[in-house]
């Protein structure tokens, strides 16, 4: 049978909650919902849009009546239907008007109330909150027959309740007790410039001022407010936006035991073991929340719990806020003020209304406000989310990801600008008004959401970025908000990084190893999390047999790269770019002899044979191997190939034998596994004709030694390497090398190239280990070797000889 | 009746893993999951025709090895998102053996 869960609160956070439930156990319960509201599940961020005019009520309605009827979720809405009373003994809930409901567990999920500051005159008619619908009706109209409006509260509500009502034609005064706007989330200089823009809209302001009373009219009415120096001015609607308390009113009715909200563990239980609580209404961890990033994380592990798996830790983020008043662009978060030990960088450009600052710790960001100007917010906070090192582009940093050596889709930040047919995913084809459309009819919330719906982003992922944009400014507040700890995949609540320290602190050895350990939210994982576990096992024990073929993808399991006609690529490795007449006669009659459809020259030096029938495989390799060739790794996340030019043996200006170095390191780098794919180069002079400066790892010759260069890409988005380090003999620049291998081996995220982990980690730590610390660099260069021994067996050869994995390459049988 | 074809052993297919049987339908991918339940689809991916046979299998779904669609073993529906449907066969297993049905599984509900 199933049991029943009773949900008291039709708010974001509770409706979340059971979203995120019924999409990991539809049947489990029958769910009852009680709302003091008389409507469906609304955006209560979205009330400022629609009091401004911007949105309509239908444009902000998450869940509408019928979404709860097609589930089966029976729903107690309206003003009579607030829950009242709730018998724990014997577990039933009692609404105003005695509706009653059993429940197995209950959920709390009532929000919290505006904070009325207790002031004469607080409950004449005209004084209103800002927290739902009816204030907002009550706004708007009052708006349609009254001229002047007061808001008391100078803060995010505040100003976003105040521009609202500007917009509807109101005279409009914002009240404020400090000097400084938002000043939670604001410094004196952006405050400042915040406030003249509002003045130039319009908005009237009286700041530091305390109000002494609310006077009124005969009928009741509010018709003006009087600060303690005696200044009146006439009010014909009051909006107190001064805070918020959560609503643990029923709580304590019920002697569930609360402090400033209900208090929760870390798994959103109450200290009624039956009755969890989540949103608005909660205290975790002696903290309070106001915003929705942190109420989407709870709502998750709450579902998860609720659903008997039993998996997950609420954890706190970092959040970041903006103001959804149009037109005036604004971000913050973390320590935007510092301390004694912080450091900051500002920049100031007041004609253009611009103002930017980064709070820096030991070349960490640990908080930003940015006004005018914030295309780079999501760039910092990831940056600080991240704890990334900054040092090695601090002088840039103020400027932007594009100072900082970033090509790619940059040019075309305005998202608002952008014209809804501009293409914002070139892998999908998937233009700017598809997106939009996308978030608004589907309700979407987040980057995966938005990933799933419409493609955008889930190729190649170097429009990522963009479309995050879009989503922040599609439905405004915090909503892309990924956690400081991104999970790897839908699968956990895991980071990368932690889930690889598990491996490695807890001797794990395979994937169902792993996902028991860390309790996974499904058995066997996903296409994501399977691959990269592999890889982390792979690499942590290298001279066990932990690799799984079920966990590789289909490139890594037959060593050939799927065609679109799932037909397969071979593309025979060719040291350092040199072949030999007999290679290029085997190639040829290999070809022949398999009806080859394309022999082609590849942007990597070497020949691919394209078209390739799968069962024909073992046997291309084996012709292939007989000819003294081996896999050419085209198809793995391993080295690839190492391109080199002619260098000084036949070329005019060669320095040293480029060509020679090249096969030296590609033949102790060949076979090993790696987070991404690797690409070496070797030039024999700095004309660089191998292109040496935009690979993972690039070589190039001078006269009086090798320069090194490390973290290149010529890809997706093209980033020039960064100089690592001059050395003088061969040897050393196989042991750099190697060494480097090593370091992104170990520290590199599955998928994640070297161009981006240095970016993350940062080039000085990069030089303080390998270049700075011999010692180091041996050990990594060591390990490196060590892990080679087992590695470097040829995949090819395994299987032609038909030992290994041979049911890949035959149909188990032919029928019908 | 049904008309059952015997198409070899459980251990033929490799746990978490697919082999092809080859018929007058074309390529049916044949699926076996970690709990060791056998699904058949037809080894096309309703996208753009991916050997689904070569993707990645989790839970009672795959994953197609050419854009990453997630498809389920159950009924050869396209999840999340997606949307699209390849066909489902009948299969079982019986003492050890897998045995496929060539009348094409109709979709229900
Ligand atoms: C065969 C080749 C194109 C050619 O005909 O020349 C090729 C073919 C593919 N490349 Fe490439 N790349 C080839 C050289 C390159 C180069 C040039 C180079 O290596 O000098 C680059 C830019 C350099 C770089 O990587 O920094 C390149 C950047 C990419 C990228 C973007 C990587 C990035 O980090 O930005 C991808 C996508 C990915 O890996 O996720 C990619 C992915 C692919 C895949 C494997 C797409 C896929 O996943 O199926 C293509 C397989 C085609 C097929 O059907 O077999 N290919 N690819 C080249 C093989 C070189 C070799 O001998 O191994
Ligand atoms: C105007 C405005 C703008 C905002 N802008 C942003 C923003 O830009 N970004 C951001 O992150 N956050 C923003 N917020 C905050 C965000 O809306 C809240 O954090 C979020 O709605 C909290 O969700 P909740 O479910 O805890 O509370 P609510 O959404 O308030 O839901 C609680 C529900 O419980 C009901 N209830 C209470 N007691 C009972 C009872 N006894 N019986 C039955 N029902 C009951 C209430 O009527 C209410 O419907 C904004 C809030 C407002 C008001
Ligand atoms: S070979 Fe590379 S660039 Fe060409 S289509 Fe394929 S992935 Fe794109
Ligand atoms: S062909 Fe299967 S996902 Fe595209």
């Amino acid at each position: 049978m199933k049991q029943k869960l009773v949900v008291v609160g039709n708010g974001m956070a509770g409706m979340r909650t059971v979203e995120e439930l019924l999409k990991i156990a539809s049947d489990k319960y029958d769910i009852t919902v009680f709302g003091s509201e008389p409507h469906g599940n609304y955006n209560r961020i979205m009330l400022s849009p629609l009091l401004s005019g911007e949105k309509s009520l239908n444009d902000i309605m998450i869940n509408d009546l019928e979404w709860y009827s097609t589930n089966n979720i029976t729903l107690h809405a309206g003003y009579e239907k607030r829950v009242v009373k709730v018998d724990r003994r014997s577990k039933v809930v009692y609404a105003a008007d005695g509706t009653e409901a059993v429940y197995d567990r209950l959920l709390l999920a009532t929000g919290s109330n505006p904070f009325i500051i207790p002031v004469p005159g607080k409950d004449l008619g005209g004084v209103i909150a800002f927290r739902d619908i009816s204030d907002v009706d009550t706004m708007l109209s009052a708006a349609k027959s009254k001229q002047h409006a007061i808001v008391i509260g100078g803060g995010l509500l505040g100003l976003e309740a105040a521009n609202g009502l500007l917009k509807q034609g109101m005279d409009v005064t914002v009240v404020h007790n400090l000097e400084v706007l938002m000043n939670r989330q604001l410094d004196t200089v952006s405050a400042q410039y915040l406030q003249k823009a509002l003045e130039e809209r319009g908005m009237k302001f009286r700041m530091s001022a305390n109000t002494s009373c609310l006077e009124g009219d005969e009928h009741g009415q509010v018709k003006s407010i009087k600060f303690d120096t005696g200044e009146t001015l006439p009010a014909d609607i009051v909006v107190m936006a001064a805070g918020i308390r959560p609503n643990t009113e029923l709580a304590q009715t019920i002697g569930l035991y609360c402090e400033r909200g209900i208090v929760v563990n870390d798994t959103l239980q109450t200290y009624d073991p039956c009755i969890y609580a989540v949103g608005e209404c909660v205290q975790h961890r002696g903290e309070l929340f106001g915003l929705v990033a942190p109420i989407w994380d709870q709502a998750k592990v709450c579902a998860n719990h609720l659903a008997g798996f039993g998996i997950g830790i609420y954890k706190q983020k970092d959040v970041s806020t903006k103001l959804k008043v149009t037109g005036i662009d604004l971000f913050s978060a973390g320590n935007f003020l510092g301390d004694n030990d912080s450091e900051q960088i500002v920049f100031q450009d007041p004609s253009r209304g611009i103002y930017k600052k980064l709070v820096l710790k030991d070349d960490r960001i640990i908080g930003s406000v940015l006004y005018g100007d914030t295309v780079e917010g999501s760039w910092y906070f990831n940056l600080m989310r991240e704890k990334t090192s900054v040092a090695d582009f601090r002088d840039a940093l103020i400027f932007g990801q594009h100072f900082v050596g970033d090509a790619g889709h940059q040019g075309q930040n305005a998202i608002v600008d952008m014209p809804d047919d501009a293409e914002v995913c070139g892998c999908n084809g998937i233009c700017k008004g598809d997106i939009v459309k996308a978030i608004t009819e589907n309700k979407l919330f987040t980057l995966d959401d938005v990933r799933s719906a419409t493609k955008a982003s889930a190729s190649c992922g170097s429009c990522s970025g963009l479309v995050e944009q879009i989503l922040t400014a599609t439905v405004g507040g915090n909503y892309s908000e990924s956690p400081s700890e991104k999970p790897m995949c839908a699968c956990t609540k895991y980071s990368h990084d932690s889930v690889r320290a598990s491996i490695t602190e807890n001797g794990l050895k395979s994937f169902h190893e792993v996902a028991a350990f860390l309790e996974w939210d499904s058995g066997d994982g996903c296409h994501v999390c399977r691959p990269a576990i592999n890889y982390y096992l792979v690499c942590a024990w290298p001279t066990e047999k932990v690799d799984d073929p079920r966990s590789r993808f289909i490139n890594e399991r037959v060593h050939a790269n799927i065609q679109k006609d799932n037909t397969y690529s071979v593309i025979p490795r060719m040291w350092g770019g040199v072949t030999t007449p007999s290679e290029l006669r085997a190639i040829a009659d290999a070809a022949d002899k398999y009806h080859v459809p394309c022999v082609k020259v590849t942007g990597g030096q070497r020949i691919d044979l394209l078209g390739v029938k799968k069962e024909d495989l073992p046997h291309i390799w084996k012709d292939l191997n007989n000819a003294g060739m081996v896999s050419g790794h085209a198809y793995g996340k391993a080295l690839r190939t190492v391109k080199t030019c002619v260098g000084s043996e036949y070329c005019r200006f060669g320095t040293q034998d480029s060509t020679g170095m090249g096969i030296k390191l590609e033949k102790m780098t060949w076979g090993s596994w790696t987070p991404a794919k690797v690409k070496m180069a070797v030039s024999g002079c700095p004309r660089n004709c191998a292109e040496a400066t935009i690979k993972d790892f690039g070589v190039v010759a001078v006269d009086s030694g090798w320069e090194l260069y490390v973290a290149g890409n010529g890809g997706i988005k093209v980033r020039a390497c960064d100089y690592l380090c001059k050395v003088t003999t061969e040897e050393e620049v196989l042991e750099y090398a190697g060494a480097f291998m090593q370091m992104y081996r170990e520290q590199g995220r599955h998928n994640e190239r070297s161009a981006p982990w240095v970016e993350r980690v940062g080039l000085s730590y990069i030089k303080s280990e390998i270049v700075e610390n011999p010692e180091q660099r041996k050990a990594f260069h060591a390990r490196f070797l060590e892990s080679q021994k087992y590695a470097q067996v040829d995949p090819w050869a395994e299987r032609a000889s038909h030992e290994v994995e041979k049911q890949e390459f035959i149909p188990l049988t032919q029928v019908g | 009746m049904t008309q059952w074809i015997d198409i070899g052993q459980l251990e033929d297919i490799p746990r978490l893993g697919s082999r092809v049987v080859e018929s007058v339908h074309g390529d049916i991918a044949i699926f076996r999951t970690k709990e060791d339940k056998v699904f058949a689809l037809r080894d096309k991916c309703p996208h753009k025709g991916g050997a689904l046979s070569q993707g990645i299998v989790h839970g009672e779904r795959v994953t197609c090895p050419l854009h990453n669609w997630v498809i389920s073993l159950l009924d050869g529906e396209a999840q999340g998102f997606d949307s699209g449907c390849t066909p489902a066969y009948p299969v079982k297993l019986e003492n050890n053996r897998v045995y496929l049905s060539l009348e094409q599984e109709r979709k229900t509900g």
